[in-house]
C-alpha cells in the first residue's frame, strides 16, 4: 500500500491513506487532546479541542476529522493552538454548571482535566444567559443533569450506535441544544434499556448513576440488619482501575478484603449464583429441545437486554429463559436457604450486589423476583459506587491483603467467573451440557470453546455434543442482538441457544464499571483486556464446571432437589412483561 | 420533568393515515428518508404531534428521538396545530423596539402557552412573525386576518376578550 507520509512537530510518520491527523500524531507519539472524539462512534468535530496548525491551512483544522495528506506539515502545540484550546473551553464553560467540588464526576472528568491542562483562569470569562434545566432522575438507574452536558454528543451515539436505541439525543437548535428524550419525556417513561453506555461514555458529570451508597452505609450502621454482599464475576477485574491498577487486573481478593473491611456480614460471590444458573438453564433448554418448547433459547442474565427484549422485540418474550439473572438467584437462595441456615428471618437481611452494571438497579425493582417474600436483592451498587465507598472508609485499595470469599455462597467455579464477558454463559453452558449429554467428564483444553470466544458483536458455532447438534449464537450490543433476532425472525437463522448481552463485550464492559477517558478508549480494546483477565483466571482454577461446585450439590441435595424442580421453579425462575416501545 | 406528548386533542381520518402510510412506504429504505416524509407528513395533518412521529419512527425504523430531534431543528416543523384564532405578533425591528416582546409575554402569559404553541382547546395559537409592513402601526399582532396596531400590554385583556377569553 502506498503511505502518506508527514511531519508532525517536525517528527516524520509515515500512515496508511485516509488516516486522521489524530491518529498520525498518535504513531508520531504526539498526543492531541480530544472531547467529543469516540472512535468509530462518534467523529463529528464538534468541540473543537483538537484543532492543530497544518501549514497552508487557512484556519486550525480538527484533527480528530481532518485526513492526512502527502508532505503535510502539522503543528499540535503552538501558541495559537493553545490559546484556540483554552478559548474553546471557556466558551463550553460558559453553559456548564462549575460545582466541581460537589460533582460525582470530580477527579475524572475529560473537561475539567482539559480545563486544568490549558491553564483557563477564570471560569467566568464569558458570562452570559444560561439556560437552567430540570434535573432527570425519573428512571431507577440514572440521573441526567443538562447542566452539566457539553453537547459532545458521546451519550446519543452510543445509545443510536451500539444499542440502536437512541432514546436520547440532541433536541431543538442553536443555543436552545439539549440533549434529551423525543418530546421532552422523562427517561424514566421512555423505552431506554437502563444499560448505562451513556453513562460510561459522557466526559463529564452530566450523566451518572443513582448512587445508592448511603442506603449501604445506613444499613451497615444498623444493628438489627444482617447486611450479605454479592459481587458479580466481572467487578473483580475492574475494580483495580479505580485505584490507579492496569487494566486487566483481577484484584478478587482486595475486593473481598475491602468489603469485609466496610463491614459487610458476609462476603459472597456472584459466581455461586452464576453456577446454579447454569444448572437451570442448561436443563431448561434440554426439556425445550426434547419437549417442543420455545426454541432458540436465549439467555436471561443481563437485564439491559431483558428490558430490550420486552420494549422491542416482545415477540420473543416466551424464547427468554425463564431463569433469573445470577444476581437475583443468589438473592433468592441468600433469602430462603440461608435465612435459614444462620436462623435469620429474611426481612432481616440486606442483600447488597456489587454489579458491573447500572440496569441490575432497574432488575432489583421487576416484579416476581421475591422468593422470600421480600425483595430478593434489596441495593444493586455499581463498581463505580463500591470504589467511592473505598475511599470514603479511607481504605488503600492497593496495599489490602488479598482474601477469600466465605462460605459456602462463596464457592465457585470457572464456569461462573466467565460469565463476565460476552460469551461466556455459553461457554459455561457447553461443558456442563457436554458432561450431563455424554456422561463424560471433560477437562483442560475440551473446556475451552474457542468460537463463542472473543469481542466480535456476533459469534456463531456448531456443537456436537452426543447425539445433539446444537446450533448457537452469541452477541453483544443491542444493535448486533437486533441483527440476529431479524435473521432469526425471518427464518435465515435456526439457532438452538442464543446468549445476549446489552452491552459490548459483555459485563466487562458494562455501564457500571470504572471510568475510562476517550483518550484511553480510543486506542485500547478495555473489552479485551477486562475479559482475558477473567479466562486467564479460569484456566489456573481447580474448578472449570459448573455441576462440580460442591456448594451447588449441597444446595440441591438440602433444598432445590434437582434442577428445574417444582421448588427450583419458585425460587429461581421468573416471569417477563411486554413492555411499550413509544 | 413535563412531556410534550400531551397537546391538543389529536384526530386523524382514514384519508390521512393512509396518505400518511403511502409517504413512508414509497420513502422506506432511501437515505435521506425522514426530511421529505416529514414535509409531506405535515402538508397532511397541518403539523406533526406525537402520534404522526411515532408512526414515521415506526415506518422508516429508526428511534422516534430522532425523528424529534429533526422536527425541532427545523423551524419549519411544528409540534402544534394552528388554532382557531391564529395571533401572529410582529417581532421585526421597528414593532420589537416599540415593545412588541412585551406585547408577546403578556399573550404567552395569558394563553398559558409558548410561542408556536396552541391552546389545548385549540381557539388559539400563538406564533411570532417578521415584518407585516404596517410599521407605522408599530408595535402590530393580527388575529386571523384582523390587525392590531399601537398596542399597550394592557390592550390584550380587552382583544383577547372578543374572542371568548
Amino acid at each position: 500500500m502506498e503511505m502518506v507520509n508527514l511531519k508532525v512537530n517536525n517528527i516524520p510518520v509515515s500512515v496508511a491513506p485516509g488516516t486522521t491527523v489524530l491518529e498520525a500524531a498518535r504513531q508520531a507519539g504526539v498526543q492531541i487532546p480530544t472531547l467529543c472524539y469516540l472512535k468509530d462512534i462518534n467523529e463529528i468535530g464538534a468541540c473543537r479541542i483538537c484543532v492543530v496548525e497544518v501549514k497552508g491551512a487557512r484556519g486550525l483544522v480538527t484533527a480528530c476529522v481532518y485526513p492526512v495528506t502527502e508532505g503535510m506539515e502539522v503543528f499540535t502545540n503552538t501558541k495559537k493552538v493553545r490559546d484556540a484550546r483554552r478559548g474553546n473551553l471557556e466558551l463550553l464553560l460558559s453553559c456548564h454548571d462549575k460545582n466541581c467540588l460537589a460533582c460525582v464526576k470530580s477527579g475524572q472528568c475529560e473537561f475539567q482535566k482539559l480545563c486544568k491542562d490549558y491553564g483557563v483562569e477564570d471560569v467566568d470569562a464569558f458570562k452570559g444567559e444560561r439556560i437552567q434545566y430540570e434535573i432527570d432522575d425519573s428512571a431507577p438507574h440514572m440521573i441526567r443533569d443538562n447542566n452539566k452536558c457539553i453537547l459532545c454528543r458521546r451519550c446519543a451515539a452510543v445509545c443510536r450506535k451500539w444499542q440502536d436505541v437512541g432514546v436520547i439525543g440532541a433536541n431543538e437548535r442553536g443555543f436552545n441544544t439539549n440533549i434529551s428524550c423525543a418530546f421532552e419525556t422523562p427517561l424514566g417513561e421512555t423505552s431506554c434499556v437502563s444499560c448505562g453506555q451513556c453513562i460510561v461514555a459522557c466526559p463529564t458529570g452530566a450523566l451518572s448513576e443513582k448512587d445508592q451508597t448511603k442506603e449501604v452505609w445506613d444499613a451497615l450502621a444498623d444493628p438489627e440488619k444482617v447486611v450479605l454482599v454479592q459481587t458479580a464475576p466481572a467487578t473483580r477485574v475492574t475494580i483495580g482501575e479505580a485505584f490507579g491498577m492496569p487494566i486487566g487486573t483481577n484484584a478478587e481478593g482486595k475486593m473481598v478484603a475491602a468489603l469485609r473491611r466496610l463491614g459487610f456480614a458476609k462476603v459472597f460471590d456472584t459466581n455461586f449464583a452464576a453456577d446454579l444458573t447454569i444448572m437451570e438453564e442448561a436443563n431448561e433448554l434440554v426439556e425445550r429441545i426434547q419437549n417442543g418448547g420455545a426454541l432458540p433459547m436465549i439467555t436471561s442474565c443481563s437485564p439491559g437486554w431483558i428490558k430490550y427484549c420486552e420494549h422491542y422485540f416482545p415477540e420473543f418474550i416466551p424464547n427468554l429463559s425463564t431463569c433469573k439473572s445470577p444476581q437475583q438467584m443468589f438473592g433468592a437462595v441468600a433469602k430462603t436457604w440461608y435465612a435459614k441456615q444462620i436462623g435469620v428471618d429474611p426481612k432481616n437481611i440486606v442483600m447488597v450486589s456489587i454489579m458491573p452494571c447500572t440496569a441490575k438497579k432497574f432488575e432489583v425493582g421487576r416484579d416476581n423476583e421475591s422468593a422470600a417474600g421480600v425483595p430478593d436483592v434489596d441495593i444493586a451498587l455499581t463498581t463505580r459506587e463500591l470504589a467511592r465507598m473505598i475511599e470514603t472508609a479511607g481504605l488503600d485499595f492497593t496495599s489490602l491483603p488479598d482474601e477469600d470469599y466465605d462460605a459456602p455462597l462463596g464457592i465457585d467455579t470457572g464456569a461462573g467467573l466467565i460469565f463476565g464477558a460476552t460469551g461466556g454463559v455459553m461457554e459455561a453452558a457447553l461443558r456442563t451440557a457436554a458432561d450431563w449429554l455424554t456422561g463424560g467428564n471433560a477437562s483442560g483444553d475440551a473446556l475451552v470453546y474457542s468460537d463463542v470466544r472473543g469481542t466480535e458483536g456476533i459469534k456463531e458455532a456448531t456443537y456436537t455434543i452426543g447425539d445433539l447438534t446444537l446450533k448457537v449464537a452469541v452477541c453483544s450490543g443491542l444493535a448486533n442482538a437486533k441483527k440476529v433476532l431479524r435473521a432469526v425472525k425471518e427464518g435465515k437463522a435456526d439457532y438452538q441457544f442464543i446468549e445476549i448481552m446489552a452491552c459490548p463485550g459483555g459485563c466487562v464492559n458494562g455501564g457500571g464499571q470504572p471510568f475510562q477517558p476517550a483518550s484511553v478508549r480510543n486506542f485500547v480494546d478495555l473489552k479485551a483486556l477486562r475479559a482475558k483477565a477473567l479466562y486467564n483466571t479460569d484456566a489456573t482454577m481447580e474448578l472449570r464446571k459448573s455441576h462440580e461446585n460442591p456448594a451447588i450439590k449441597k444446595l440441591y441435595e438440602e433444598f432445590l432437589e434437582k434442577p428445574g424442580s417444582h421448588v427450583a421453579h419458585e425460587v429461581l425462575h421468573t416471569s417477563y412483561v411486554a413492555r411499550p416501545k413509544y | 420533568m413535563s412531556s410534550k406528548k400531551a397537546g391538543v386533542l389529536f384526530q386523524d381520518t382514514p384519508e390521512q393515515k393512509q396518505k400518511l402510510e403511502e409517504i413512508i412506504a414509497s420513502h422506506k429504505g432511501q437515505p435521506g428518508a425522514l426530511m421529505p416524509v416529514l414535509q409531506q407528513a405535515q402538508d397532511v395533518y397541518g403539523y406533526l404531534p406525537y402520534e404522526v412521529q411515532a408512526t414515521i419512527a415506526e415506518g422508516l425504523d429508526i428511534p422516534l428521538e430522532e425523528v424529534y430531534g429533526v422536527v425541532t431543528f427545523y423551524a419549519q416543523f411544528s409540534l402544534y396545530p394552528k388554532g382557531q384564532y391564529k395571533i401572529s405578533v410582529c417581532l421585526g425591528t421597528a414593532c420589537y423596539v416599540k415593545g412588541s416582546g412585551d406585547i408577546y409575554d403578556k399573550l404567552q402569559q395569558k394563553l398559558g402557552i409558548k410561542g408556536g404553541e396552541c391552546t389545548p382547546d385549540g381557539k388559539f395559537s400563538l406564533d411570532a412573525c417578521r415584518c407585516i409592513g404596517a410599521c407605522g402601526l408599530a408595535p402590530v399582532m393580527t388575529v386571523n386576518d384582523e390587525v392590531y396596531g399601537k398596542l399597550l400590554p394592557d390592550d390584550i385583556d380587552d382583544i383577547l376578550a372578543k374572542y371568548g377569553v
